[in-house]
């Protein structure tokens, strides 16, 4: 995976890496600390925020 | 194309498709590749911003001849499905598939029906009554939420004492999720169980999932390893497909002394640790189907 660039965690300050080819509302993984986050807007600046929680009827 | 809705496009030209889900995970990004290969694009709608008068087609969800449902929600993507229908377009999967798959008791009423072989099962209303019921399938067993997924709230019980526990708590705790208590016979399958993909009536590939811990959803950690097809499990895996209304899903089976045995069907699969393990293009037979299906549809409106 071509990496694009690395951004801010919004959850614990560590980079994440986005790939180029990332869309708006991908859902990517914090390697630090392992947080769902999901990317909210590419332009002007690629933006991250964490994504929400589980909820009782998701999955599957 | 079905019906004169602001469901269709243009009969002549590709199919419309567009893919609902709650941001785009792997799968996701799959499918859209998928289709980009094929030369189809796929739109996307966010289930989130989804809305508008059941009288109308869904604001916020572009037109479409077919719609992909995978949102993360079950009840979204099941009132999705109906709206959707209901507006003359197709849903993938069906309301039938989604509201079957979505509901534990309604894939075991339906695999019961199509003498589809399945864990020996039962529900009860009450804390009293649950004990009843599990006598029915023995300890130890396994109670389920009704709807859920990724294996939460699931819980092995090994004796009356810890059922008795259990039952108390969904009492006191009430609500809808408690209303009913689903139990399920437990199978000693040494932490592993098998994932096979059927679409459009066709066992496409399987995987055996792993873990050290005897639930076995891939959410909790299990490795997923390639499994050949064998005939008893292709054969298996259609049937269940079929008995809840056909579609793309994924079926969950034990392998038992006595042979496979369904658990669960799957009506939003998840497939990102299974493309690379079984080396079959799962999204793009998806793909394949709903352009398919989609197109056929276009030609019969088009002729009617």
């Amino acid at each position: 995976m071509p990496v694009l660039t690395t951004i801010e965690c919004p959850v614990c300050w560590g980079g994440v890496n986005v790939s180029a080819d990332v869309m708006l509302s991908e859902l990517l993984d914090c390697g630090d600390c392992g947080a769902e986050l999901e990317v909210t807007a590419l332009s002007p600046a690629l933006q991250l925020a964490e994504a929400p929680m589980s909820a009782e009827d998701w999955g599957e | 194309m079905a019906g004169s809705t602001e469901a269709q496009a243009t009969a002549t030209t590709a199919p419309r498709i567009v893919l609902v889900c709650t941001g785009v995970r792997p799968e996701e990004k799959m499918l859209v590749e998928a289709f980009a290969a094929r030369s189809v694009e796929l739109f996307t709608a966010d289930d989130r911003r989804i809305h508008g008068p059941l009288d109308a087609w869904p604001e916020g969800l572009p037109s479409a001849d077919a719609v992909i449902l995978r949102a993360k929600s079950h009840w979204r993507n099941a009132v999705l499905a109906r709206w959707i229908e209901s507006r003359g377009a197709l849903a993938v999967n069906n309301s039938g598939v989604i509201e079957t798959c979505g509901d534990k008791v309604a894939t075991t009423l339906r695999l019961i029906e199509h003498g589809v072989s399945t864990l020996r099962s039962s529900v009860s209303f009450s804390a009293e009554s649950g004990r009843a019921a599990a006598d029915a399938v023995g300890f130890p067993l396994v109670v389920k939420p009704v709807v859920g997924s990724w294996g939460r709230l699931i819980g092995k019980i090994s004796d009356p004492d810890a059922l008795e526990t259990v039952l108390e708590h969904k009492e006191a705790l009430g609500g809808a999720p408690h209303a009913v208590t689903y139990l399920q016979e437990f199978v000693a399958s040494g932490g592993q169980d098998i994932r096979s993909f059927v679409v459009d009536g066709v066992c496409i590939a399987a995987i055996r999932r792993s873990s050290t811990h005897w639930r076995t959803n891939t959410a909790l950690g299990a490795t997923a390893s390639a499994v050949d097809v064998d005939s008893e499990l292709a054969r298996l895996s259609v049937a269940a497909a079929q008995a809840v209304g056909g579609g793309a899903v994924a079926v969950d089976l034990f392998e038992t002394d006595s042979g496979y045995v369904v658990n669960e069907v799957n009506g939003a699969m998840e497939f990102r640790n299974s493309v690379s393990t079984t080396g079959v293009d799962i999204p793009g037979l998806v793909a394949d189907y709903v352009i398919r299906e989609a197109t056929a549809r276009q030609r019969l409106a088009h002729v009617s």
